[in-house]
């Protein structure tokens, strides 16, 4: 059977800060949702179902609220969602949006993600700690840090491309003006001497704690035509979505280049029609909350061989100006609402192909891919969105 | 769990009752600001209970023994209290006693602690691999000047003293070299 | 819309507490019954979704320890709600609806008896007007049944009804947590738990969940003699604002049957998710179910109320009863939020 075609006809986003004290929760999602209606020229009333998600619920200290939400959303009378699939959830939160239309069941979706890091103690929040299980000592990065050196070990990259990375993404954070971090004085020494939380991450090369919103409207078809006639703005039209999970432990795996990273890449590209993947991709949107995910992803996903994605990092190539520019909007790495940090990746790619994107667009993209991971780097969400309707 | 907590209840048993919560504060700000934030405390009790495999495993540290668990008919050895063959999707009933030897299969070395717990900083937390177990276990490693440590190096857990044991993943204060050759990296990929 | 049905169902016997067992432990038989039952594999399983709450665990991404009792190796398409389960069948649904998968497994849980869990519940409110008075979830149901007594749309009597016919029925249901019960009389002569409710009103606190399996057209053949296909499933949700609104109404609900179909057929069994007695009458008058159609014959939430599963769990029992052949035309209902505040309704049918 054939499924509906759905497209990404309306994109809003708040300004993303450490605290932002000015709106309150419901607040901040309608910062976002209505930027999403205005661009879709539509009112809450032509949304038939919302779509929201975001990671732990002791972030905010509302326990499942969307029940609470659901009268500043506009939600009463329509359906209302849930998601949460750790630090994937705004990618997940997206493609169950576009199940919504696809399905047919649905004609038009508001999505939102959201993290309010600030009300609550974020590290608390993240992993408190538990009786009878052991304590990670060595905080969130500490988890994810022994995997990075094991890919310098395997790669025998230089030990200095996650601070290109990082330079990279902090530069385009620059041109993006949602952006939370801005630092303009930034430079590759300003990151080699900043303080060393993780050898081998540096404090520069981590994300920051935000918070913020970012929302999309979802479209079918018909209804995605008459939007872009309002609006004049063309469609992102989704061309392939994948989600894959793993274990967090299992004999076999391979958290340095999971499987299910590389499972959900090529599934999503069979979708789309991708054969080679940096030819056929434009731009990438993806999630790296600390430097050295970028070769690492590249990897996963296809676009380097195994053991060479720093040398596309490190020729410039991810650079705007390079031929597979990655994280153009600053990434995870200049701003990091979790439960919100997947779907604007997927809202980025899809702004990039609507030629929206401002200072930071890169001219004649076409087909961009969003990317999400969360967890043990076991969960994964994809989309690929194109300016050309499947 | 306490054999009152067992009783069928729906109302909140909480010690004083519903309304035992502090108030809440507003800041005291002037007129025309706008109010930025408040506090609201909030408490909720939880009585966690650790289920079969990690009560295994506590009771096997409690004995100065490292324990894993095999599903039935499976050969991978799981260490630590997970309780599940992830793969296979069944419970690891049977115990196995790995180690105590073992392998840094992949480290950093923090320089930020996190809890109360966190040894002084700069030290070694490191995947650790305890022989004939399939995935590793988290760990710090102590001992050796950081710079020196390694994948693939082989490390032997350090208990606290027999009279402190108890049912505490805090029986292993930390792993120090056993000072054998180095495992290749190459063997210990799929294992972390 | 493609042919989808309710093809196996595996719950666990719910109980107060299950303190020997963790989360994983404890939904894993659950998930091996549910394929074993159809004798499929994970591997047959197109898409996974389930329904559980980190504030009822204590614990943040509680979920992801769950996942190593469905066997995500190698890895599978999967998703999870904060919700209960009955949503991510709904999720399921649309995900075979849109030709992305052919089968799913589904499955909700909780343990409630680490914490208080009226207390928990609350947490649920508004944060800036509600929360911070802590009304627990028995408190905000009494209000709802005052406004029905004060209205004349029940009795104390007709409640104690409701709670005495559940209990019976679930002496048949081999899961159910509290079976039988005294004669109404005996009921009434209770004292108050939190006026106008006793604690026969009020769902007991359960550890618990449930798994199912859904396949489209000839898949769920297949695995089932007699599917129960899902005619129409909905959900709506209504506004926060108790104050503002009539609590003795639940538009949501309404809204939901209509669109899942109820009124389209005759409705032989319907499970209705009614954690307070004062709800199921509240949703009869919604759904516009007639004094002829057998309730919660499983004794409903009122026997066992895995919260994140017992939604599923009234989709699961009315599918048994179709696949049994004991039903022709079901309904099952889910309720999410304070009040009946959140609602999801499914028609389900055998094969005609």
């Amino acid at each position: 059977m054939s499924a509906e075609r759905v497209a990404v006809v309306g994109i809003g986003q708040t300004k993303y800060a450490a605290v932002r004290g000015d709106v309150s929760l419901p607040g901040l999602l309608r910062e976002a949702a209505y930027r999403a209606l205005d661009d879709a020229h539509m009112t809450m009333d032509d949304i038939d179902a919302i779509v929201v998600g975001k990671a732990p619920d002791f972030f905010e200290g509302v326990m499942m609220p969307e029940p609470y939400l659901a009268d500043a959303l506009g939600a009463v009378g329509k359906p209302l969602f849930r998601v949460h699939t750790a630090g994937s959830v705004g990618g997940s939160t997206a493609i169950v949006a576009a199940s919504h239309v696809e399905s047919g069941v649905h004609e038009r979706v508001l999505t939102i993600g959201w993290q309010q890091q600030s009300v609550s103690e974020a590290m608390w929040a993240l992993s408190f700690p538990i009786p009878f299980q052991q304590q990670l000592v060595a905080g969130a990065g500490g988890y994810f840090a022994p995997f990075i050196r094991e890919y310098i070990r395997r790669s025998g990259a230089p030990d200095d491309i996650g601070i290109l990375v990082a330079l990279k993404d902090r530069l385009n954070a620059l041109k993006n003006p949602y952006a939370h971090l801005h630092e303009p004085e930034i430079s590759y020494d300003s990151i080699k001497e900043s303080f060393m939380l993780w050898e081998p991450i540096r404090y520069s090369e981590t994300c920051p704690s935000s918070d913020g919103a970012f929302a999309m409207v979802l479209a079918g078809e018909k209804a995605a035509e008459a939007s872009a006639a309002a609006s004049g703005v063309n469609p992102a039209w989704i061309r392939g979505t994948a989600m894959r999970s793993e274990p967090a432990t299992a004999s076999g795996r391979d958290q340095i280049s999971p499987k299910a990273g590389q499972d959900c890449a090529a599934d999503v590209y069979a979708q789309a029609g991708i054969t080679d993947p940096v030819a056929d991709i434009d731009m990438v949107e993806m999630y790296v909350p600390f430097s050295w995910y970028e070769p690492m992803w590249l990897e996963n996903l296809g676009f380097a061989p195994e053991g060479e994605g720093w040398k596309m990092t490190e020729s410039g190539r991810t650079r705007r100006d390079g031929d597979l520019p990655v994280n153009c909007s600053g990434g995870v790495l200049s701003t990091n609402p979790i439960g919100a940090s997947g779907m604007i990746r997927f809202g980025e790619a899809a702004m990039q192909v609507r030629g929206q994107a401002g200072d930071h667009q890169i001219d004649g993209a076409r087909t961009a891919l969003g990317h999400a991971y969360g967890g043990a780097a076991q969960f994964f969400a994809m989309w690929v969105v194109s300016s050309e309707k499947p | 769990m306490a054999e009152s907590d067992m009783e069928d209840r729906s109302t909140s048993t909480m010690p004083g009752g519903l309304w035992t919560q502090p108030s809440v504060s507003v800041p005291d700000i002037g007129d025309g600001e706008v109010i930025q934030r408040i506090t609201e405390p909030a408490s909720l009790h939880y009585s966690y209970t650790p289920g079969r495999a990690p009560t295994r495993f506590l009771r096997g540290l409690a004995e100065g023994k490292l324990l894993g668990g095999r599903a039935e008919g499976h050969d991978a050895v799981y260490p630590g209290s997970r309780g599940m063959d992830p793969v296979a999707a069944r419970p690891t009933v049977e115990s196995v006693e790995v180690g105590p030897d073992a392998t840094v299969t992949a480290f950093c070395i923090v320089h930020i602690g996190f809890g109360e717990k966190a040894p002084p900083t700069p030290f070694v937390s490191a995947l650790i691999l305890p022989d004939g177990a399939a995935a590793s276990m988290y760990g710090t490693v102590l001992g050796i000047p950081y710079e020196e440590v390694r994948i693939g190096m082989r490390v032997r857990p350090v208990w606290v003293p027999e009279e402190e044991l108890g049912l505490t993943s805090e029986n292993i204060t930390h792993w120090e070299p056993t000072g054998e050759p180095d495992v290749p990296a190459e063997q210990l990929k799929g294992h972390m | 819309m493609r042919d989808v049905a309710i093809v196996s169902v595996a719950q666990t016997d719910h109980r107060r507490a299950v303190p020997e067992l963790n989360e994983v432990e404890m939904i894993q038989p659950v998930i091996q019954t549910v394929l074993e039952q159809i004798d499929a594999k994970i591997s047959d399983i197109g898409f996974t979704c389930s329904g559980s709450s980190d504030y009822l665990a204590g614990q943040a991404f509680s979920f992801v320890m769950t996942l190593d009792a469905v066997g995500a190796w190698p890895p599978i398409v999967e998703s999870h709600v904060e919700m209960d389960g009955a949503w991510a069948l709904y999720e399921a649904w649309l995900k075979i609806q849109s030709g992305h998968a052919d089968t799913a497994l589904v499955y909700g849980y909780s343990k409630a008896s680490p914490g208080d869990l009226p207390r928990v519940l609350s947490r649920q409110l508004d944060p800036y007007y509600y929360g911070p008075l802590w009304p627990d979830s028995v408190a905000m149901a009494g209000l709802q049944a005052r406004a029905m007594l004060d209205k004349g749309m029940i009795t104390e009597a007709e409640m104690a009804e409701i709670a005495h016919r559940s209990r019976t029925s679930a002496e048949s249901n081999p899961h159910a947590q509290v079976k039988g019960s005294p004669s109404v009389d005996q009921l009434l002569a209770e004292d108050y738990l939190s006026n106008p409710l006793r604690k026969h009103d009020c769902a007991p606190v359960t550890d618990g969940g449930c798994a199912v399996v859904i396949a489209a057209g000839d898949r769920a053949r297949e695995w089932a003699d007699n599917p129960a296909w899902i005619r129409g499933i909905d959900h709506r949700v209504d506004s926060h604002n108790f104050g503002a609104r009539d609590i003795t109404r639940a538009p949501s609900a309404a809204l939901a049957a209509e669109k899942a179909g109820v009124s389209d057929g005759q409705v032989d069994v319907a499970e209705l998710c009614a954690p307070f007695t004062h709800q199921e009458r509240i949703l009869r008058n919604e759904l516009g179910l007639g004094d002829d159609v057998e309730v919660n014959p499983s004794g409903g939430a009122l026997a066992a109320n895995p919260i994140m599963g017992a939604g599923l769990i009234r989709l699961g029992e009315v599918a048994n009863r179709i696949m049994a052949g004991d039903a022709g035309r079901g309904v099952a209902h889910a309720t999410s939020g304070h009040l009946l505040q959140q609602n999801l309704v499914a028609v389900l049918e055998g094969s005609s």
